[in-house]
């Protein structure tokens, strides 16, 4: 919470000049703008899991995942649906402060209208999942490459920059905003903080979720086919 | 003086062996750090696309001060900043254990570990380095590189400071990562920063209070011979050392009545 606050009041800072220095906007973000994508930003960033997750690759380690295998649910489901629990108690005990320390020490756009509250929520929803169904993937790589630190830690990089949590994807050069958008990494953070901050609006909304969505149902949907390939892989060990 | 110090070596040099023992790895946890510098300078490089001028600073002066910053943190990272998981030690109870061990407990701790690790990052910030001064138009003289060295050595021992005053407040809130990170790593990112684009307050908290204004604004403002502001003239970047000897005053009674307080883990 306290390093959250530091980080959003420094973060705004930067943006907030670099926006002065430009001019009214950079990127379609104004000032109040700018403030919403930080301090949402910083309530999102325990919400969404970006850093990852080590449960699931320990798991398939200590050949515990059989475990899962036995019991009657989808190993898959059943994690994304302790991930969203604990999303929501983050986004309650963390998101709301760190968002409300924003609202009370800035001027912070917030969403321009009931829809964009409502997508905005909704796009939290789906950047959890998106963010879930990807960790999720890395860490079934457990079940070839054993130790699979050095793909999280790649991953967490380059998640971490694409997802928009330093700077506005907008704020990219071309070449660069263009390989962000063809990932899913701006579904993790990127969209919901674009329809929070009201930087898409009307029907831009509607085309922003939908990718989202497609990402979902990939990502879930590859998770399911490497879980079913680990499955058929996978020796455990004793008795 | 080289029979006390013996130990320290030897124990330094186990761990840099330790670490060095599975290449692989080694060289992966390298390149990761290398890819956190990269990405970090690719904030600052975004930025300055959109805008020339930033803070009153323009890219060369803005990729200095990034210089200084994290040369200062990395090499602070890579000496003390394993008192990090002190929380850790303190509840598993294996303080006790360094305690029993003839050597001071502070020294023993920065040198139970030497995190190589960082040299990702610094290598990262040491090549920026060397592009800022030789793009920026620095005005070279025998000062100018007196003061290079003295911001690194100060700023290395300014961060280090905060990492061992929030080790020394862990004692008391044993769990309290979390909120000392804010002043150890946010003092970091602050420390990046141009000081001007901060509100008054915080260009206070940030030069008087957590003083990393001094790790790499202030310097880079006498350095390029930029003209300074009320809160930030171009000589206050020589009392630097200063800020760190202070710093380092602040950290040593953190750090004192932190283990005048710990009690022991019990059992």
């Amino acid at each position: 919470m306290t390093t959250n606050s530091v980080f959003g009041l420094i973060r705004a800072a930067v943006l907030l000049a670099a926006i002065a220095s430009a001019g009214t906007s950079i990127g379609g973000y104004t000032a109040p703008m700018a403030v919403a994508f930080v301090w949402w930003g910083q309530a999102l960033l325990g919400t969404v899991n970006l850093w990852g997750f080590h449960d699931v690759k320990e798991r398939v380690r200590t050949g515990d995942i059989a475990i899962d295998f036995l019991r009657p649910i989808n190993p898959q489901v059943a994690y994304l649906a302790s991930d969203l629990g604990r999303a929501g108690v983050n986004m309650l005990g963390r998101g709301l402060p760190a968002l409300l320390v924003g609202a009370l020490l800035f001027d912070l756009a917030w969403p321009p209208g009931w829809l964009s509250w409502l997508l905005g929520l909704l796009s939290i929803v789906l950047a959890v999942v998106v963010a879930f169904a990807g960790n999720f993937i890395v860490n079934l790589l457990a079940f070839w490459l054993v130790e699979v630190r050095g793909v999280q830690l790649v991953w967490m990089i380059v998640a971490g920059f694409f997802c928009g949590l330093y700077l506005p994807v907008p704020w990219f050069p071309d070449w660069l905003r263009t390989i962000a958008q063809w990932s899913p990494f701006p579904s993790m953070l990127q969209i919901p903080l674009d329809l929070l901050s009201g930087r898409v609006m009307g029907p831009e909304m509607a085309p922003a979720v939908a990718v989202q969505v497609f990402w979902a149902i990939t990502l879930l949907g590859l998770g399911q086919v490497v879980l079913r390939a680990g499955r058929r892989h996978l020796e455990v060990q004793g008795g | 003086m080289a029979d006390h110090l013996r130990p320290y070596r030897v124990l330094l040099a186990s761990r840099m062996r330790a670490q060095m023992q599975y290449r692989t790895s080694f060289v992966t946890d390298i390149l990761g750090t290398v890819a956190v510098g990269i990405v970090e300078l690719a904030e600052v490089w975004v930025i300055f696309h959109n805008v020339d001028v930033l803070g009153g600073l323009d890219f060369p002066a803005a990729l200095l001060v990034f210089a200084l910053s994290n040369i200062g943190f990395a090499l602070a990272d890579m000496f003390v900043g394993h008192l990090d998981s002190l929380p850790t030690h303190i509840r598993a109870g294996r303080v006790d254990a360094f305690y029993v061990r003839p050597l001071p407990l502070l020294a023993q701790l920065m040198t139970s570990d030497i995190s190589l690790r960082r040299i990702g990052r610094l290598s990262v910030a040491l090549v920026a380095l060397v592009v800022a001064l030789s793009t920026a138009g620095v005005a070279w003289s025998g000062a100018t590189v007196a003061l290079i060295i003295l911001t690194i050595v100060s700023g290395t021992a300014i961060f280090a400071a905060l990492f061992t005053a929030a080790g020394g407040v862990q004692f008391f809130l044993v769990d309290g990562a979390e909120f000392t990170n804010a002043f150890t790593y946010g003092g970091s990112y602050a420390a990046q920063q141009s000081q001007r684009i901060f509100p008054d307050p915080l260009r206070i908290l940030w030069t008087f209070v957590i003083p990393t204004a001094f790790v790499a604004y202030l310097p880079t403002i006498a350095i390029l011979d930029l003209p300074g502001d009320t809160l930030a003239p171009t000589w206050l970047a020589w009392f630097t050392p200063v800020a760190a000897l202070l710093a380092w005053v602040v950290a040593g009674l953190c750090w004192r009545a932190g283990t005048r307080h710990y009690q022991g883990a019990g059992g």
